[in-house]
């Protein structure tokens, strides 16, 4: 096997050295009738070329996002990545490092996560940002377990235009947790009233923008009643690139700011790995979960990064951690920061600027096609359409004229009957005029 | 000499290296911050100029202060940064219980294939049946590694899959009806273990192992009580050793009422040699990013997919893969199943690309291949503890370990050398060092996990630099460990001050004037 240095001749030597008879000694404490006898029952080992093929025969059946007419978005969006973020990690330093533990020799890794830390906490305008968690749901679900410790309480409320799946991941966490998740209904029209359902008992209000629907919500408002009933305002972005043209939760009065990060840096990937950003208020710090970079200096007096207020974190707190949470997003984190690096602020307003106008372009043409209504007056790069009849089946249709052109509510939502003619549609720097053009002539087929 | 063997001129050497200006060392540059170096109005990317026009609902955003670096000076940037990174493909990485194997390129190249990397977790499902493909196959070969019957993929990395398994257990215990409120975790566990458990509401009781770091059942049945809820067990155990009981403890567990959650992350141990399945495990997290070689990344992205026993498995959360008379297809809403799944643990499907990685190495190795692994990743390391142990103290006696083998530091004693001292001198040999203080059983713990990447010839050199520091610390060599590393791109770092007075980002130096008002 080429990825096994040793040779049969090694192997004999060093059961000598250690005064074995055979390997099987070794395995001694393995109760004697559970051992397998023979192999798995599972094919034999391929060479390099064999597994090109077979993978590359199961990679094949599938579409990929680049390929045609893309407009697919609720949580994960298809952005351009520089040529350079992919190379430089897959640098092996990078690529094959672990948890940089020992900080001498993993100042290139606590070097990023610090500029990291800095670059999410500038973009969400937040005083401090944790290196990551997995993806934005599960950091959504972490800043509720987190907004209990703080406020004492146990009762969670949801805005309705929160993702799906993130009340799904929020309610699954709290619910085996012993922690109460209130859940308004959807809004796709925008208008929910969440500050009616803020009272006492309330630990924390999720608010998402933009939301789910796409459209975009001012959380001052949210952020003054939630402070005057004693609760945090937790902001959720999942679309972080909208942060280069919309005002940031961070200057709204939000508490915590959570989000996913994949559109930065990161592909598609069918849902994961991504990175979840996480930041808060200075304040709040020592209760955050997950990694903190911070800076210090060695003994020759250099700057240098280390890990710190470790005592937050499993590995030395055991049962009174502030989360469990150990591997977090490395190398995604990374990309992020690179693709960032090379953005800068100028890069980042004007890509956002891009996809903003991108979408403004898409809503107008779908707009006048017989049959659609757009359901929103603000988004930034994803809206939401009403169409006659079944989203799900024009979804299917499109993709059949080789569109794939947005999310069906009913995906995210399937039990909600007022949902089932809607579809979420979401547009960015990778569309073009034709994209677009064949988007709407396709949809005018369909619903005609 | 030089490599050709031909004589060269000795040159007069400066007996002291000296300082240089720029404080640079060669090879070593040394890097600013981006927020140093880079400037708002630059970027390294070019985006046409859009039209101008707004639905953003007067929420406009003025500055942010995000500094921007041309390619060139980004590509430079992070290059100089890896330059300060120690990784696998450096040298020796023995870090015992993160299985830092070999990370093969095949696998990166397999997971940028578009149909894998370029596809969206909300496209049509008729769109992407190779994805489904390969989920399904994944699903097959972890069951099958680990004899049992289901798996959850979802979870994005161990500590997630501790969460998945153990709300799993929950789940079903709420179905039986019943509220139990202890887990036991015996004392050599990773610090996950009791913090996903308390996560979820329950009371951890620490289970002692006995003298030769193995748990009894006979002290397990002691904390059985109809309260306990399951029991969260490493094996291999932390101290490299295999629970050579685990059967009975599972009987025993089992005739409580109670549930065998298993940590995974020592499977690399095992794999091909015995399932988990045939001892009693009902649910088992596996490190995809420890076991099978998705790279670590300087601490992720991982995967932690859960291998569930038949009890369990109508309670694995969404979304999951079923073929059906309709062929494969995603379930993604409870909606949709008879099964009683507990909810959902994150967002989409799961690592899709941590499958495929995996998926690449599992199909490289083969069943014939994994088992080699296995049995030379503990030939590996009972070569090191056979070559080590007449210098350094073994905690359980000189027995066979597992895939990692765990020394204290009672042979340290007196000699004024701390175990923290002693991976620092490791660092100037040019070797990663192995983990420290951790289990926290054993005093001074040093846990080695050659891994099956090493070759003899690496390891013999591994062994020799380690036997030379050994000797050198008992000879009372001490400015050698305690000033260590000397020769890394930082000198020991102060810990201390960055949790006292913490700085966690970067933010604008004070002006001059300012700062001294």
């Amino acid at each position: 096997m080429r990825y096994l240095p040793l040779t049969p001749e090694d192997r004999s030597e060093m059961l000598a050295r250690i005064g074995v008879a055979g390997i099987d000694a070794l395995f001694a404490d393995i109760p004697a009738g559970k051992r397998l006898k023979s192999l798995p029952d599972l094919p034999l080992t391929k060479s390099e070329i064999e597994v090109e093929r077979t993978l590359g025969g199961i990679a094949g059946k599938n579409i990929a996002a680049g390929s045609v007419p893309f407009f697919v978005g609720c949580g994960a969006y298809k952005h351009h990545v520089p040529a350079s973020v992919d190379h430089l990690i897959q640098r092996s330093e990078f690529l094959t490092s672990y948890t940089p533990y020992q900080p001498e020799i993993a100042q290139g890794t606590l070097h990023y996560l610090f500029e990291f830390q800095t670059q999410v906490a500038l973009l969400t305008g937040m005083e401090v940002a944790n290196a990551s968690m997995y993806d934005g749901s599960t950091a959504t679900a972490e800043a509720v377990l987190m907004a209990h410790r703080i406020t004492k309480r146990k009762k969670a409320l949801l805005a309705g235009n929160l993702h799906p799946h993130y009340r799904e991941t929020v309610e699954t966490v709290s619910g085996m947790s012993d922690h109460a998740v209130v859940a308004l209904p959807p809004a796709p029209r925008g208008a929910e009233d969440i500050l009616g359902a803020i009272d006492k008992e309330t630990s924390c209000v999720v608010v998402q923008t933009p939301d789910v629907y796409g459209h975009l919500h001012d959380l001052r408002p949210i952020a003054e009643k939630a402070h005057a009933a004693g609760a945090l305002l937790i902001a959720v972005v999942t679309e972080v690139v909208s942060l280069g043209l919309v005002t940031p939760p961070g200057e709204m009065g939000a508490d915590i700011v959570v989000g996913e990060g994949q559109s930065i840096g990161n592909g598609l990937n069918f849902g994961g790995p991504y990175v979840g950003l996480f930041a808060s208020r200075l304040k709040h710090v020592r209760q955050m979960p997950g990694r903190l970079a911070g800076e210090t200096v060695d003994a020759e007096g250099k700057r240098g990064f280390v890990l710190t207020l470790s005592t937050r974190e499993q590995h030395i707190r055991r049962e009174k951690a502030t989360s469990n949470i150990c591997t977090n997003s490395g190398l995604c984190t990374l990309a992020f920061s690179i693709h960032l690096s090379l953005l800068g602020e100028a890069g980042l307003r004007r890509l956002a600027q891009v996809n903003h106008a991108n979408a403004l372009l898409l809503a107008e043409m779908l707009g006048a096609v017989p049959g659609v209504d757009l359901m929103n007056s603000t988004f930034f790069n994803e809206f939401t359409i009403r169409v006659r009849g079944d989203a799900a089946e024009v979804i299917e249709k499109l993709a059949a004229r080789g569109i794939l052109g947005g999310v069906p509510a009913s995906r995210l939502d399937p039990m909600r009957p007022e949902l089932r003619d809607l579809i979420i549609v979401a547009a960015t720097e990778m569309n073009t005029d034709d994209d677009r053009a064949a988007y709407a002539d396709a949809l005018k087929e369909v619903l005609a | 000499m030089n490599r050709q063997g031909r004589p060269t001129e000795p040159v007069q050497a400066l007996s002291v290296a000296p300082e240089t200006f720029t404080g640079n060392r060669g090879l070593r540059i040394e890097e600013a911050l981006i927020f140093e170096t880079g400037r708002t109005d630059v970027t390294g990317v070019d985006v046409e100029e859009p039209k101008r026009a707004s639905r953003l609902g007067n929420l406009e955003r003025k500055e942010i202060g995000l500094p921007g670096l041309s390619e060139p000076e980004a590509v430079r940037h992070y290059v100089r940064l890896s330059r300060m990174n120690y990784g696998i493909d450096s040298g020796v990485f023995p870090l015992g219980s993160c299985t830092m194997k070999h990370n093969p390129r095949l696998n990166e190249k397999m997971a940028r294939l578009p149909g894998f990397g370029d596809i969206h977790p909300l496209q049509p499902q008729s769109t992407v049946p190779g994805a489904l493909e390969l989920i399904a196959e994944l699903s097959r070969w972890l069951c099958e590694l680990t004899g049992m019957p289901a798996v959850a993929l979802s979870p994005k990395a161990g500590a997630h899959g501790e969460l998945c398994g153990m709300m799993a257990i929950k789940a079903a215990l709420t179905a039986r009806g019943e509220k139990r409120s202890v887990v036991l975790v015996p004392e050599s566990a990773h610090g996950t273990n009791p913090a996903t458990a308390a996560l979820l509401g329950y009371r951890v009781e620490a289970v002692p192992a006995r003298e030769d770091g193995t748990v009894d059942p006979e002290e397990v049945k002691k904390h059985l009580s109809p309260d306990v809820a399951a029991i969260m067990l490493t094996n291999p155990n932390t101290c490299g050793l295999f629970e050579r009981d685990v059967v009975a403890i599972a009987d025993a567990v089992h005739a409580a009422g109670a549930y065998f959650y298993a940590d995974g992350a020592n499977f690399n141990a095992i794999v091909g040699k015995v399932r988990p399945g045939d001892l009693g495990v009902d649910a088992m997290h596996i490190n995809l990013h420890k076991t099978f070689s998705t790279p670590h990344g300087g601490g992720g992205p991982g995967a932690g997919p859960v291998t569930l026993s038949a009890a369990l498995a109508p309670f694995a959360p969404l979304p999951y893969v079923v073929n059906d008379k309709d062929g494969l297809r995603l379930i993604e809403h409870a909606s949709d199943t008879q099964r009683k799944p507990f909810g959902r643990m994150c967002a989409f499907h799961g690592q899709m690309g941590m499958f495929v990685r995996a998926m690449s190495y599992m199909l490289a190795h083969g069943a014939d291949g994994m088992r080699q692994a296995s049995e030379d990743a503990v030939l590996n390391a009972n070569y090191v503890r056979a070559a080590l142990s007449d210098l350094m103290s073994l905690p359980f006696g000189d027995r066979p370990c597992m895939h990692e083998v765990l020394f204290d530091d009672r042979w340290l004693e007196g000699s004024g050398v701390s175990t923290l001292d002693f991976a620092k001198a490791m660092i100037d040999e040019g070797y990663h060092p192995m983990t420290m203080y951790f289990p926290l059983v054993v005093h001074g713990a040093m846990l080695i996990e050659p891994t099956e990447s090493e070759g003899k010839a690496s390891l013999d050199l591994f062994i020799a630099a380690l036997r030379d520091l050994a000797m050198a610390a008992k000879r009372g060599d001490t400015a050698r460990f305690s000033g260590a590393p000397y020769y890394a791109p930082r000198r020991r770092l102060d810990e201390t001050r960055a949790a006292r007075q913490p700085v966690l980002r970067w933010t604008r130096p004070m002006p001059q004037k300012e700062a001294a008002e």
